[in-house]
């Protein structure tokens, strides 16, 4: 939706009124990212994670299109050809560290951005569609990060195929052989992966069209707030340029020095050792874990330790897993709360601050240690909260809950009572 | 006065902020650019040692430096007396066949197997192929003719087969590179 | 309605849950699990220090050379360095003729040029380190079952690889009496030999670095096992990545540029929201 009072696209030179008649991307730039776009004026710096997160989605493309020009996808030199790109290539070691810790940083952007959406409530009506488009490229970059995991061909990358696809096996009568199909053979081998290597090329523009669809769908209802108070009036705005440019710029900053600092200094430290010796068929590595960013997951996945009437553990754990991602589509009907915003719904407040995020902490230590008491203990409970919180707690919260009174308009609530209600026309 | 100050100081500040941006954009491009240049296990110079002890006055060898053919070639007397008797002046690309090969070595030709044309290998270092018409090699691709010397003669190729750097390590072994 | 089904799939999970949960509590508390020896006797790696620690970190060339002769006359008997190249060594700070005297030094596969027959070759500067067995079952035969490890990456491919390479070569002892009184069945079996930095505390290779003095260096240093052991290691952080220094020192450059850039786009922010509350 553009707002009344958002500034009309007027191109000055005959080139771009030229232009704009044949071609309107630049009208399309300015109504989305420019002066064209109204915004709320109270956005916090959660807010600056989405523009980070497609700035991740364009380094990883970019730095992998350029991985891809050094790399083979043959189990008998894949991990060698890394090496060489590494070794032999000018900056292929910065390439790689970028891309490999590239994808660690967009998991990070990722995850602050979905939790501010469950903090401030920015799933619920008007925007479930902005919702499950992002729930949609979340499910896309796990996959992504799985396969672009498995190309290196080191010991992790296998025995990371061999588990992951083994969970399909858990699905009953065609899990079998669904896993060979998904491998085309027994085992993951050349076959794995070059169809690995083909999808971990794809997906990537696949996510960038989801994510125009997502930035789309966000156009239609314009950015949430930390209020959770729509828009009125011209006053609860300011234009996207320069105003949003400006601090996404310096947040771009802030994001590269800590990028910077990852792979410059400590490249390695998120990845696992063993990913540095070649897959051996013939041997397990004594420890394995997926990337960090899978542990929460893991952690629910090995947390089913007993079967459950007559579900198997090992297909209630697969169940589960999925279950704890798929839930989040469900997100927008089952919280009934009028109130958008978790800072005007106090008990949802404590629940998220002192249920969720805690659960969600111990699901990350867990999923990373070793499958052993008290660990696998601790993921059970911080599970069982985890899907307390969303199918039980928040449906019945959000119906019984009494929010605080709101503000009246993002004016108000930025300005104050008396000055806000000067600039605000009475609705 | 003092307003005009600040405004201009503070749009001094935006643009020099938009330049850093551009100074960053270029200083990704570099080692974008940088990684598609030859690495270094490929710049790693391979040298190639060719053993010319059979090869027979008037016969060729194919040999292989830096992925590309080498022509290493036996002249007999007669193909040097030709190549000498050719006027310099007549040359589109003027050298002697002393210039091209080694001081007391003249019957050894040592050329790349690339046309100067567009890089295809010429015919005429295997038995029985067409020597073109001047009895050196003839690219079959657009008919670039060499003569006895690997000297253009007809046809687009612009230069001479290039000849590689060398040296002969013993009478019977050339190292090429 | 759809408030009950939620209620009902999420009382499906938390009881699933619950229940795993309670199972494994009862057996924790009715069978504790056993210490096993790992868990009592793995010791973490020794503290030690090289020079490209830290971020300012550099290769100390003298150390990476003897750390090079070590390798050569002690390790590559059994452990490949498929990963490295003679011509990389000019990095450790060797001229070009003597690159190509080490090269020339170590015999690698080829073909014969007339007969087309594989042969052996002196090395170039372009060819890798040979490896030293045909390949995993020759290495496996000669070794006492056991495939002796790639060395290139060694120092990436363990936790803190650096020191525990110098901790492993520098760790072999008896097998202590109180592990023999706890854990009797865990003895170390014959042909392997007890160090507490190994994972499973006994491994197949015998201690490679007995003697002081088995290296003799060039450089005046004294070859004791302890220095032997840290040039190694030395050695194998730059066969893991030789483009460490150039790393640390982009990096610099790099965060210092950003730090300016990122203050320039705070204070352009600052003035562009001048006097706009939010």
């Amino acid at each position: 939706m553009s707002f009344p009072w958002a500034k009309e696209y007027t191109p000055a030179h005959p080139f771009m009124k030229w232009m704009d008649e044949k071609l309107p991307v630049p009208r399309l730039i300015y109504n989305a990212v420019g002066g064209g776009y109204e915004v709320p004026r109270n956005l916090n710096y959660f807010w600056n994670f989405g523009f980070l997160a497609g700035l991740c989605l364009v380094i990883q493309i970019v730095t992998g299109i350029v991985m891809a020009m050094h790399y083979a996808a043959n189990t008998g030199v894949a991990f060698d050809t890394i090496e060489m790109t590494v070794r032999d290539v000018n900056w292929g070691w910065m390439f790689r560290y970028a891309h490999a810790n590239g994808a660690s940083a967009f998991f990070v952007v990722i995850y602050i951005h979905i939790f501010r959406g469950f903090y401030y409530g920015s799933y619920k009506a008007p925007r479930e569609m902005v919702w499950l488009l992002g729930v949609v490229i979340f499910l896309l970059m796990m996959a992504t990060a799985f396969m672009g995991y498995v190309l290196p061909w080191g010991q992790m990358s296998f025995w990371g195929a061999k588990v992951i696809t083994g969970l399909f096996g858990a699905i009953p009568f065609v899990g079998e052989p669904l896993q060979q199909w998904l491998l085309g053979g027994f085992a993951p081998d050349n076959a794995a992966l070059n169809r690995f290597f083909s999808l971990h090329y794809l997906l990537p523009f696949v996510i960038l069209g989801v994510v125009i669809l997502h930035i789309w769908a966000l156009h239609i209802p314009g950015s949430s707030n930390p209020t959770g108070v729509e828009i009125k009036s011209e006053s609860d705005t300011v234009p996207f340029y320069p105003y949003y440019v400006a601090k996404d710029g310096w947040a771009i900053g802030v994001f590269a020095i800590a990028f910077a600092a990852m792979v410059f200094f400590f490249p390695n430290a998120l990845g696992h050792p063993d990913n540095y010796i070649p897959a051996n068929p013939m041997s397990t590595p004594a420890h394995i874990v997926p990337e960090w960013y899978f542990w929460p997951f893991y952690a629910i996945l090995r947390a089913f330790t007993q079967d459950f009437f007559f579900i198997p553990a090992k297909l209630m754990g697969v169940l589960a897993m999925f279950g704890a991602i798929l839930v989040w589509f469900f997100l927008p009907w089952l919280d009934k709360s009028p109130v958008r915003s978790g800072s005007y719904r106090p008990t949802y407040k404590k629940f998220f601050w002192f249920g969720l995020i805690p659960a969600m902490a111990v699901l990350f230590y867990c999923g990373g240690a070793p499958a052993a008491e008290p660990y696998v203990m601790f993921s059970q409970i911080a599970g069982l909260y985890y899907f307390a919180h969303f199918l039980i707690i928040l449906p019945v919260v959000s119906a019984i809950e009494k929010p605080l009174p709101l503000p009246y308009s993002i004016t108000e609530a930025v300005l104050g009572k008396d000055e806000g209600a000067e600039l605000a026309p009475s609705a | 006065m003092a307003e005009e100050d600040g405004v201009r100081r503070r749009d001094f500040i935006n643009i020099a902020a938009v330049s850093a941006a551009g100074v960053a954009g270029v200083g990704v491009v570099i080692p974008m650019v940088s990684q598609m240049s030859a690495s270094a296990d490929v710049l790693a110079a391979s040298s190639t040692e060719v053993d010319i002890s059979n090869i027979d006055p008037g016969q060729a060898i194919k040999a292989v430096f830096r992925k590309q053919p080498v022509f290493v070639r036996n002249l007999t007397p007669k193909e040097i007396s030709e190549a000498n008797a050719v006027p310099l002046s007549s040359l589109r690309d003027p050298q002697t066949l002393a210039e091209r090969t080694k001081e007391g070595k003249e019957n050894w030709l040592i050329t790349m197997g690339v046309c100067t044309h567009l890089g295809c290998v010429p015919l005429g270092a295997g038995e029985g192929e067409n020597r073109g018409e001047f009895g050196g090699y003839f690219c079959p691709c657009h008919g670039s003719a060499y003569d006895t010397a690997a000297r253009i003669r007809k046809g687009p190729a612009p230069k001479n087969l290039e000849v590689p750097e060398y040296e002969f390590t013993s009478d019977t072994v050339v190292k090429i590179g | 309605m759809a408030r009950i089904l939620s209620i009902l799939v999420g009382l499906f999970f938390t009881v699933a849950l619950a229940w795993s949960f309670g199972k494994g509590a009862y057996t924790q508390i009715t069978e504790p699990p056993a210490l096993t020896a790992e868990h009592e006797f793995h010791l973490h790696p020794k503290k030690v220090h090289f020079a490209s620690d830290g971020a300012f970190g550099k290769f100390d060339r003298q150390q990476l050379q003897r750390g090079f002769q070590v390798y050569k006359e002690v390790c590559s008997a059994c452990h490949s360095l498929s990963h490295v190249a003679f011509r990389d060594l000019a990095q450790l700070g060797y001229s070009e003729a003597e690159v190509k005297a080490i090269a020339a030094g170590f015999s690698v596969p080829g073909t014969d040029p007339n007969t087309g027959e594989a042969t052996m070759r002196p090395g170039t500067p372009t060819d890798y380190f040979p490896k030293p067995f045909a390949n995993d079952i020759a290495a496996r035969a000669a070794n006492n079952n056991a495939v002796p490890p790639d060395l290139s990456l060694m120092t990436k491919a363990r936790h803190n690889g650096p020191a525990y390479v110098y901790s492993l070569l520098t760790g072999f002892t008896e097998q202590p009496a109180e592990l023999l009184k706890e854990f009797p069945e865990a003895k170390t079996p014959s042909g392997l030999h007890y160090n507490p930095y190994f994972a499973n505390l006994n491994l197949a290779m015998a201690p490679p670095l007995t003697a002081d003095g088995q290296v003799e260096y060039g450089d005046g240093t004294k070859p004791t096992v302890d220095q032997m052991a840290k040039d190694v290691s030395a050695f194998l952080i730059w066969t893991a990545e030789p483009k460490l220094e150039k790393r640390k020192q982009t990096g610099w450059a790099v965060l210092g540029f950003l730090l300016f850039a990122t203050i320039l786009g705070y204070m352009s922010y600052r003035n562009i929201w001048a006097g706009k509350k939010h």
